[in-house]
């Protein structure tokens, strides 16, 4: 690490620069490049999006008149977005990056595992794009579920390998985080003085790791059974399919989670910034909310499996438990809440980004509750309504969340502002452009459509609606594009960044822009008092 | 294959519940519960967000302080009114989930065959039909379903009805077609290439008219062989 940081003070060339980032083992850079790699993940995906919006917005074949294309696009959006941009954006860029700087620590615990996690993480994305090259390219959408992903031609391997890669990258870096945040932190800094993204981070971690090596067992069992010859999901000898959607799920639904808690806990260092202002009911937000989603992840999953065959009693079972899930979840938006209370509000565009999270968060999780209750799932499961709410509450809540946070790191990563009208400009467009998707979309899955249909014969009447999704996307997509113009123009013409632009409490900001090799000249030695939201007479728990 | 007995539950004679009714009141129930809360929590976020803005540069909060009692509160009350909320819901949802679950007594019962990309019906009688489900109006039907190679789900939008098709498994469901007229069957689950395209349809005729169905397809079916 020490020579690293030598050799950071001397101005190397290109090829010298390329090799220092490769090479890396400084937190913020893996950050960085789990950034770097999210991002392009966002936007191969997203492109996936846009062509099957424009093959869902007329009825008949549009863009191509093979729907094995289309259902390959399917399956890279969904998989890319979960297994290659949200996972990694939230736990591995925001929690590399902010962790170390947040509990004032010089480095993760393990630096070189760090860097093992990314290039982990770097060789599942060339996995999942080898998707574009090989002749047979996996079909199976993110899910998998046998019989069909071991008797279809496509490349179920591929689809495996992606997870484990990304599966293993996830453990590295759940092993390394954590034994950062319990034996990293800087003298003086309490559990109970832990940023909110911070536990939240601890929360996702806990998850990952008792729940990753489920989902592997599952997917190498898959693995076995297609290429090996062995029968764990074969009917006529003896095995099960549904064995394969109860591991998978038992995995998948904690992974929402694992979304959900960095992306709130994000949130919240957002709005206590920006609203100068203490969390609100700190142990609350921290033992009630995160703790006890940790503690309901793992008994819901069986609400993916309301109409597979499951015994009814099961089902009865856990709608009650995922209808539960609303406790913690709504404590931690009162949390939120409170946070705003009494605060000093300044609309910045990170701020906005939260702002906007708030609310379709508040509509992906009302509408999260009909999909809970059992018989009303009878109908709406499968159909664009669960689309609508998984798109609303995982999928674009996160993104804002991981956007807001890319701005709101902005001047800490590079040096540099960026444009407060771009940004500004880019979030009410992003912000209209997913209304129109979303909101659309629960009223053509009420209507009866069914997700991952090419095309819709049976319901011509849903025309029109699916042609207003279509110009909704394409409003996310200038969208995007202006956002990612906001960040090179800032990148390149930003004014110089303070050290601490948002005048923040937080440790994070304590130290210079961008932050030196090591973190801090000195290792920060906190008082009593010292809390990250210690804003105005604000006393702390 | 293995041709698993599907446990199927008998509901006590009696009136046949209205599935697509039940469902349609107790979905605008939870809209509007979902709607109110939603508001709520809209008019408080508006309001913090405005009343709370910074007036001036350097401006920080002024929270008062959280006694221990206000703290704890703040996390029993809400959790307690959530839950309510909840088990209110989920009574209302089993209750309905009971009389989707159980099969009325003097229901007719069809066996179904998905494979890529159709059904095939076979019914009590031995005849069978491929794509289009012929039942009599008035009567309650109950489809008792297995798949003959991937997962398929069987979805008629407009009973308010689905279940999946397993292979090795035998999975049921039922619907009360009161009046004649043809309802759409759609696929709900990938299964391939074809996915979008596997659509059947449901024909409800009048009692007669399907008795005399049967007697001809019995007729054809004879002669065949």
């Amino acid at each position: 690490m020490h020579a690293t940081a030598e050799a950071m003070r001397h101005k190397p060339g290109f090829g010298q620069t390329l090799k220092e980032w490769i090479f890396t083992i400084d937190h913020k850079r893996i950050g960085i490049l789990y950034l770097i790699g999210s991002l392009a993940a966002f936007a191969v995906a997203g492109l996936m999006a846009l062509l099957i919006r424009i093959e869902l917005g007329s009825l008949g074949p549009t863009l191509t008149s093979n729907p094995g294309t289309y259902n390959v696009w399917l399956y890279f959006h969904g998989a890319a977005m979960i297994l290659a941009f949200q996972i990694p954006a939230l736990t591995g860029f925001l929690a590399n990056y902010l962790v170390p700087l947040m509990i004032g620590a010089r480095d993760m615990a393990f630096p070189r595992l760090n860097a093992l996690s990314l290039w982990l993480y770097w060789a599942g994305i060339i996995v999942a794009l080898l998707t574009f090259v090989i002749p047979d390219p996996p079909d199976v959408m993110w899910t998998g579920y046998p019989p069909y992903s071991l008797i279809t031609g496509g490349n179920t391997a591929l689809y495996v390998f992606t997870v484990h890669l990304m599966g293993f990258s996830s453990i590295v870096g759940g092993i390394n985080l954590l034994t950062t945040i319990f034996y990293m932190r800087a003298p003086g800094m309490k559990l109970n003085k832990l940023n909110i993204f911070v536990w939240s981070t601890l929360g996702a971690f806990v998850l990952q790791l008792i729940f990753i090596p489920v989902l592997a067992a599952a997917v190498t069992t898959l693995l076995f059974d297609k290429y090996l010859g062995t029968h764990f999901y074969d009917p006529a000898n003896g095995g099960d399919v549904l064995l394969y959607q109860n591991l998978f799920w038992f995995y998948s639904h904690p992974a929402v989670y694992v979304i959900l808690l960095p992306t709130i806990g994000m949130i919240f260092d957002i709005v206590a910034t920006f609203a100068k202002n203490r969390v609100f009911n700190y142990n609350m937000v921290v033992y009630g909310g995160i703790g006890g989603v940790v503690l309901m992840s793992g008994e819901v999953w069986i609400h993916h499996l309301f109409t597979s065959g499951m015994p009814d009693w099961i089902r009865i079972g856990m709608m009650i438990s995922t209808l539960l899930i609303s406790i913690p979840v709504g404590l931690l938006m009162i949390g939120l809440l409170g946070t705003l209370y009494r605060g000093a509000i300044q609309y910045t565009t990170p701020m906005l980004y939260a702002v906007g999270f708030i609310f379709l968060f508040l509509i992906g999780g009302l509408t999260g509750i009909p999909n809970a209750m059992t018989a009303i799932d009878l109908y709406i499961h499968d159909t664009h309504f669960v689309v609508a709410h998984f798109h609303y509450v995982m999928a674009v809540a996160t993104t804002f969340a991981i956007f807001g946070s890319v701005y709101y790191l902005f001047p800490k990563m590079t040096g540099r502002m960026y444009s407060e009208t771009l940004g500004k400009l880019g979030f009410f467009i992003l912000f209209a452009g997913v209304n129109i998707t979303f909101f659309t979309m629960f009223i053509v899955g009420f209507k009866g459509m069914p997700r991952r249909y090419f095309d819709y014969q049976q319901f011509p009447q849903l025309e029109g609606l699916h042609h207003i999704i279509t110009i909704g996307a394409y409003i996310i997509g200038i969208a995007a594009l202006l956002i990612l113009i906001s960040w090179i123009h800032g990148l390149v013409a930003g004014k110089k960044a303070t050290d601490n632009p948002w005048g923040s409490k937080s440790l994070e900001w304590t130290t210079s822009t961008p932050p030196p090799p090591g973190n801090f000249r000195e290792l920060p030695i906190l008082t009593e008092e010292w809390h990250p939201y210690g804003y105005g007479r604000s006393e702390q728990p | 294959m293995n041709e698993a007995f599907a446990y199927v539950e008998r509901s006590a004679p009696g009136e046949i519940p209205d599935l697509p009714g039940g469902w349609d009141h107790l979905f605008n129930e939870m809209l509007i519960d979902i709607t109110i809360i939603g508001i709520i929590f809209t008019v408080i976020t508006v309001y913090l967000l405005i009343r709370y803005r910074r007036r001036h540069p350097g401006q920080e909060g002024n929270p008062p302080k959280l006694t221990t009692a206000a703290a704890i509160g703040w996390a029993i009350i809400p959790a307690f009114i959530f839950m309510a909320d909840d088990f209110y819901l989920a009574a209302e949802g089993w209750t309905l989930f009971n009389q989707y679950r159980r099969v009325p007594e003097n229901a007719y019962e069809v066996k179904v065959e998905g494979s890529m990309w159709s059904w095939r019906f076979i019914y009590p009688e031995g005849v069978e039909s491929f794509g289009e489900l012929r039942v009599p109006a008035g009567t309650p039907v109950v489809v008792r379903m297995i798949s003959k190679d991937v997962v398929h789900s069987f979805f008629i939008p407009d009973f308010r009805v689905k279940q999946d098709m397993m292979p090795g498994r035998m999975t049921y469901l039922w619907f009360y077609p009161k009046e004649p007229g043809e309802y759409l069957i759609t696929c709900a689950e990938y299964c391939g290439l074809m996915h979008s395209g596997m659509k059947g349809m449901i024909k409800v005729v009048s009692q007669d008219e399907f008795k005399n169905w049967i007697e001809a397809e019995t007729e054809k079916k004879n002669n065949n062989t």
